[in-house]
């Protein structure tokens, strides 16, 4: 076995973390790319500028440069506003950017516009009819979407929000570097430590190989799920 | 003390896409128990004119009054719009709509599909919208498909389905586009079955078909439209075998 001289526990830790960090931006990312898509099939041409606008610079910029940016651009922009909230008012207020939340905030921004795009062409895919009958029967617009447009644009929309979910799992490694530990920190700390890099990455790999494993069957799942009533006739009649 | 109101009215409703005017003032009066065949060309408007009655499509003029209740409307950048959408939707849930192509919502099973209005515009009591959507599958012949998918039912059993889904809404009045059209020959007569024997119980009906003997058989009024105009409109025995206007003798002459 790999002797792990006493980091085990931390890496296990840093894992925890990773995954917290992982879920929490996907679900904010999925709200997000809910809205962005809204917006990008909004009559109203404000909120699709605003839609447009929101992709195009998110998925033009890297992301490691924007985590950059939102987190000590956001901590400089926040002492700013406290800073002239104290010459102006008075008010003595100091807000330090939590790491944990900055890396949420980032990746589910960075992800929301990537789901934003899914999310419109999962939308468009949903067929007319399924709506107009939703219409046709007194549904108000909120309840046409949770009953028929979400549930009906979920099997378009699952295989890119699983890619999606994949390459947001491995860009939370990227949150090391605002000084948040994750199993990645761990594993570099502990590999300058001992000068054994293999020990600690190697099963920093797994882990993050099985994370991706377990979601996997979990897409697979929900797949299974949303393509009821849509697959072939004969897969129920035999 | 006046008499109860009608279940639909429609007055002087016009309907243009772009330049292009397709109704050009249309009215219709639908009594209680009313059978009102819409028929004419491709294009003549018939469909269009039944999707205005529920607002599927936007009329530019004309008034839509359901049981004595007049439907406002706004002028907007847009365009002529409902006033409150709130009210549209109350109304649309007293006018069923069956769709030529069923559009029997994919992931639920039949019965999902018959009790989901019911329960979510109507607020039923989910045990009730049940019951009642069992005794209406079994009155379409459907009762052991409740528990299938759209998919995995023919053209005929969707659309028998469709119309026990516009039953449970216990509507003012059925509206009926071109529901046979779509079904292969030896389907049509089972929907055409179920669609007499609602005309029959004393349903309010206003259907859009190509089924002559059906518009003969069943109507208490028959409406030929040409280009956006009635070009004749009677009880069925007139307008059917004795027509007035050259082009309906046209239309009606059997086809080879």
């Amino acid at each position: 076995m790999i002797d792990l001289q006493g980091y085990g526990p931390r890496i296990l830790e840093g894992a925890l973390v990773t995954i917290e960090l992982a879920v929490l931006s996907l679900l904010l990312a999925i709200v997000l790319g809910l809205l962005t898509a809204s917006a990008k099939m909004s009559r109203n041409w404000i909120l699709h500028r605003i839609g447009t606008l929101y992709t195009t610079v998110i998925r033009g910029v890297p992301d490691l440069v924007l985590m950059l940016l939102l987190f000590f651009g956001g901590q400089m922009g926040i002492n700013m506003v406290t800073d002239w909230l104290y010459d102006q008012f008075g008010i003595d207020i100091f807000i330090n950017i939590n790491e944990f939340v900055a890396g949420v905030v980032t990746i589910a921004l960075i992800f929301g516009a990537y789901m934003g795009e899914t999310f419109r062409g999962a939308f468009l895919a949903v067929d007319s009819g399924q709506i107009e009958a939703g219409r046709a029967y007194g549904m108000s617009e909120g309840l046409m979407f949770r009953r028929i447009r979400f549930p009906q644009m979920m099997r378009h929309a699952l295989p890119g929000l699983s890619n999606n979910w994949m390459v947001l799992l491995k860009t939370t490694a990227l949150v090391s570097i605002i000084g948040l530990t994750d199993m990645v920190r761990v594993a570099a700390e502990a590999s300058k430590a001992t000068h054994e890099p293999f020990t600690f990455l190697i099963p920093v790999a797994l882990i993050y190989l099985a994370i991706a494993s377990v979601s996997e069957w979990i897409f697979a799942r929900l797949q299974k799920h949303y393509n009821v009533g849509f697959g072939e006739a004969d897969e129920w009649n035999n | 003390m006046a008499e109860t109101p009608l279940p639909l009215e429609v007055r002087n409703l016009r309907k243009r896409f772009g330049d292009n005017e397709v109704l050009k003032g249309l009215s219709l009066q639908a009594h209680q128990g009313d059978v009102i065949t819409l028929i004419g060309a491709s294009g003549s408007g018939k469909s269009t004119f039944l999707r205005c009655m529920n607002l599927l499509e936007q009329p530019n003029e004309g008034e839509l009054i359901v049981h004595g209740e007049p439907i406002r409307f706004k002028e907007t950048r847009h365009g002529r719009e409902p006033a409150d959408w709130k009210q549209v939707e109350r109304i649309r849930a007293k006018l069923s709509m069956v769709f030529q192509g069923f559009n029997l919502w994919a992931h639920m099973t039949l019965l999902e599909n018959v009790i989901e209005a019911p329960i979510h515009v109507l607020k039923k009591p989910r045990k009730e919208a049940i019951e009642q959507g069992r005794a209406l599958l079994d009155r379409v012949g459907l009762l052991e498909r409740a528990d299938y998918y759209p998919v995995q039912m023919s053209g005929g059993q969707q659309q028998r389905g469709a119309i026990a889904r516009a039953l449970a809404m216990d509507p003012e009045v059925m509206l009926f586009d071109e529901p046979t059209s779509a079904l292969d020959p030896e389907l049509v007569g089972d929907v055409l079955k179920v669609m007499r024997d609602l005309a029959k119980e004393g349903r309010t009906m206003i259907v859009v078909t190509h089924e002559m003997a059906f518009a003969r058989d069943v109507s208490s009024q028959v409406i030929y439209l040409h280009q956006g105009l009635v070009e004749e409109a009677g009880p069925p025995g007139e307008v059917l075998n004795n027509p007035r206007s050259e082009r309906l003798r046209q239309f009606l002459a059997p086809k080879h």
